[in-house]
């Protein structure tokens, strides 16, 4: 059970918006890393998650809900890393609101395959309302020292206002 | 450039930019994307919408095969294979 919880490092997206985010340099002194987003986009699809530099070894497992349907997918690498977090808050949505995730990346420090899980919703006043969570996997055994959130393309960027929070989590 | 470009009247195409945070300096940098970069965004986006289009396809068939798994039985009439497999657990 972790007893403790301190902020690394967080980021504010300013005018213009940004395609990603990357924490780097990440301290090798907690046992689990947990990042809180509130992000609106210009996209209407998950958003990728890359450790360090890997651009290989991911797989990952989603179930989503539409508002409408239930869906189940999986995953793999791309040069971006793997989609692993969503808030698919695009221009459809409504206005000024943001959607908002949560990545947990346990034991990011050891020498075996990385792990995480993501929960994210997207905030819409209307019938479409996606929210997904994902369990997924890298086989890569290097410690992390780097997260890159990345949007969907050069277009559906992560708008002004966008947050990202990355804590530290130590188990002792 | 920018500056230069400015004084001379031109109107300049903004590239995209990405955040990187120095989580041991706490320094924020932004950091323009290059040229290769951006041709990767557009290839993997591509790739990524031709997978949404396939999954909202299938949900969409499914969701058919069950309205219509639905509406036969409540007619008594018989189901296709893939009408019976979308009730059969």
């Amino acid at each position: 059970m972790a007893n403790t919880y301190e902020l690394i490092s967080s980021s504010t997206v300013g005018s213009g918006g940004v395609s990603s985010i990357t924490f780097s340099s990440i301290p090798q002194t907690y046992t689990d890393l947990l990042l809180k987003l509130s992000i609106r986009d210009g996209d209407d699809n998950q958003a990728f998650l890359k450790f360090n530099s890997s651009t290989t070894g991911y797989t990952a497992i989603r179930l989503q809900g539409t508002g409408a349907l239930a869906q189940s997918a999986t995953d793999s690498s791309t040069s971006q890393g793997v989609f692993g977090y969503s808030v698919n808050q695009n221009a459809s949505r409504t206005a000024n609101t943001f959607g908002n995730a949560e990545i947990y990346i346990p034991n990011y420090t050891g020498s075996t395959a990385k792990s995480f899980s993501s929960d994210g919703v997207e905030e819409n006043n209307a019938t479409t309302a996606y929210s997904k969570l994902f369990a997924g996997l890298l086989t890569a055994t290097a410690a992390i020292t780097s997260i890159t959130l990345s949007s969907n393309t050069t277009s559906a960027i992560f708008y002004q206002y966008s947050t990202a929070y990355l804590y530290g989590i130590k188990s002792s | 450039m920018a500056l230069f470009n400015k004084l001379l009247g031109r109107t300049t195409m903004t590239r995209p930019t990405r955040i990187e945070i120095d989580c041991s300096t706490g320094v924020e940098s932004i950091i323009e994307l290059t040229d290769a970069e951006i041709a990767q965004m557009e290839a993997d986006a591509q790739a990524a919408t031709a997978r949404k289009a396939e999954e909202d396809a299938a949900a969409e068939a499914l969701a058919a095969l069950k309205t219509s798994a639905k509406a036969k039985l409540v007619a008594g009439t018989p189901l296709t294979e893939a009408e019976a497999a979308t009730l059969v657990i």
